[in-house]
């Protein structure tokens, strides 16, 4: 049993793609498709220094949230729910060379072609300067079916 | 990518996603978002959205998302693409109404992820910088020392001067001159002017500002981008290129005072020379359309009459010949792969010919360069004026025919093109190779027949 509910954890576990939300500066939401990773614990994103502006509203504010909403988007069967975590992130950026390693296999479980890519990083080497995004539970939000016109199961998490 | 709201990309939000997210702040100041579906009113310019269970806020920002990815097991995903759209929603019958005011975009069909992450490398760059104000120290991006050293210098492009060398070399010895040792002091002296200007090329490509605006590089184009990417300073490059070229000079100068001094000196100065005019100023032959001239002589008849020499002290009219394909089709790996980087060559003054020419003419160029050198090839292995077996070099013919193929249909897609230009550096491998083959049979026949048959002579 980890920190979410184990249905929750099953999508977490399946699903390719998430929608992941960060507060601006002029505190508008702004949604980054990602791949969301989860360990049993705490969720992950993680994000090339090529594309980092996410990680500076992070920084100034580290409220997000992580909405996974496309049943379709697996390698497997589609998902029966839809979910949306909110929580709090860390950031990662004492090494963005090597610190994110440690999410590498979650990755490849998702996407096995980036085994190939990281062999040869010499190819793009700055996509491989990446910071670890954790992300700490905090509510789940738990819409059965799918249906989001109905109102959804809501999950407090504890902290871990 | 940043762009505006219009009918185009309301249609494409129209045909192209499943459902939309609306995200918004909700009252614990945490972001929320909800999957929904939607409707696209290109006319009226709104996007309406079904009603959700959560406290959407009316005439505040949100973001509407709409997302999709095509799942590929065992590899992972394709045909990504997203639009983000930002705007207040204004409430209906059915839910709600969204007029957005900015959007952001990216499919990867249109942009392709290589170039979209080599269009956000200042990002990377700004990230960097403020991370180290933060950290109080400098950070930069890493490659292990292996990586760098083979990306900084382009390594791999080393077989164009294996051709000329080992080519020369080749016809020296069917005269019966041969010093394995001279060979390798040659290849090494011809290895490091190549190096010294491919990281020379680097240093002032990026002075000039041509790397920073081709946004589509390939394996075969656009430079290292070590300094661009911020792994090596142009300091260290300008003093890599320089050591390489003290290393050659050095090299080249021992070679003419062993085997004499003013032909094997003017070759050596003619072919240092070229290499650093092909982009320093003032000359810059690379941009004044002349690259290809000036790659053709020095990985032509310079290293390979210079070859020649080092083994057997004379040149000759055959391999005065020899060289002339040999530069054509090196010529040629140069001229291909200049066609990709066309919009960034443009945009900083580097006219090279594919930047001159009209798309015709640049295939039509290719496709008559190739008959020339195949035809010399073919001519010279039939009238003697090339050993008879160097005829197997024609093998390696139906190469050029794959690079205009992919010239024809990828002319405007750098990464469709990479293939063909993969193909262009082979074709001119393989037709050198062939031709050493050519002479090594040649040699053979020679040292081990009594009497050698006219076709193996």
């Amino acid at each position: 049993m980890g920190a979410l509910p184990e249905e929750i954890e099953r999508i977490l576990e399946a699903a390719l793609v998430a929608e992941f939300t960060v507060i601006d500066e002029r505190d508008r939401p702004v949604t980054h498709p990602m791949i969301p990773l989860y360990d049993g614990e705490k969720l992950y994103v993680h994000s090339s220094i090529l594309f980092s502006k996410k990680l500076a509203h992070i920084r100034a504010n580290p409220r997000v949230s992580l909405s996974i909403s496309d049943p379709t988007a697996t390698h497997g069967d589609p998902l029966p729910h839809r979910v949306t975590i909110q929580g709090d992130a860390r950031l990662f950026e004492g090494d963005v060379h090597q610190e994110w390693h440690r999410i590498l296999p979650l990755w490849k479980k998702k996407e096995p072609i980036v085994e190939m890519f990281y062999a040869k990083r010499v190819a793009l080497p700055l996509f491989w300067e990446r910071v670890l995004v954790e992300i700490q539970p905090r509510r789940a939000l738990w819409w059965q079916g799918g249906r989001t016109d109905l109102p959804p199961q809501v999950v407090e998490v504890a902290r871990v | 990518m940043s762009t505006t709201v219009d009918e185009t990309l309301l249609r494409r939000i129209e045909e192209g996603f499943s459902h939309a997210v609306i995200a918004f702040v909700d009252h614990d100041g945490y972001p929320l978002s909800v999957a929904t579906s939607y409707r696209v009113d290109p006319s009226r310019g709104v996007i309406e959205l079904d009603v959700v269970a959560a406290d959407v806020p009316l005439g505040r920002q949100v973001n509407v998302v709409f997302s999709h990815i095509r799942p590929q097991p065992s590899v992972g995903y394709d045909e990504r693409r997203y639009v983000s759209l930002w705007g207040s929603l204004s409430g209906t019958a059915s839910g709600y109404e969204l007029r957005p005011g900015r959007a952001q975009t990216w499919d990867e069909r249109e942009v392709p992820f290589f170039q979209y992450s080599e269009l956000t490398v200042p990002q990377a760059h700004a990230y960097l910088e403020e991370l180290s104000a933060r950290q109080d120290r400098r950070i930069r991006p890493k490659l292990s020392g292996g990586w760098l050293f083979l990306r900084a210098t382009r390594l791999p492009f080393l077989s164009a001067m294996v051709v000329p060398v080992g080519l020369g070399t080749a016809i020296a010895a069917l005269d019966g001159a041969w010093h394995w040792w001279l060979f390798l002091l040659t290849l090494f002296g011809a290895a490091f002017v190549h190096l010294g200007l491919n990281v020379a090329n680097d240093v002032f490509d990026t002075m000039s500002g041509a790397d920073a605006a081709n946004t589509t590089p390939t394996q075969f184009s656009g430079g290292s981008r070590v300094i661009l990417y911020g792994l090596m300073s142009r300091r260290q490059m300008a003093l890599l290129s320089t050591g390489f070229y003290a290393a050659a000079i050095g090299i080249g100068l021992f070679l003419a005072v062993d085997r004499g001094f003013w032909p094997l000196l003017w070759l050596g100065v003619s072919g240092v020379a070229i290499s650093i005019a092909y982009t320093a100023p003032p000359f810059r032959l690379v941009h004044r359309g002349l690259g290809e001239v000036a790659v053709g002589a020095g990985f032509g008849p310079i290293m390979l009459l210079g070859a020649q020499y080092v083994q057997a002290q004379r040149v000759t009219w055959e391999a005065g010949f020899a060289s002339i394909p040999v530069a054509i089709l090196i010529a040629l790996v140069l001229y291909a792969n200049e066609v990709p980087d066309r919009p960034g060559d443009a945009a900083a003054g580097k006219r090279t010919l594919p930047v001159r020419l009209s798309k015709h003419a640049v295939i039509l160029s290719y496709e008559t360069a190739v008959l020339v050198a195949f035809g010399l090839i073919a001519g010279g292995a039939i009238s003697g004026l090339l050993v008879r077996p160097a005829i197997l070099a024609l093998l390696a013919a139906p190469l050029g025919l794959k690079v205009r193929r992919g010239l024809r249909e990828n002319y405007d897609d750098p990464y469709a093109l990479m293939p063909s230009l993969g193909a262009g550096v082979n074709l001119h491998l393989s037709t050198g190779l062939l031709l050493i083959v050519g002479y090594v049979i040649s040699i053979a026949a020679t040292h081990n027949m009594a009497h050698v048959p006219l076709y193996l002579h």
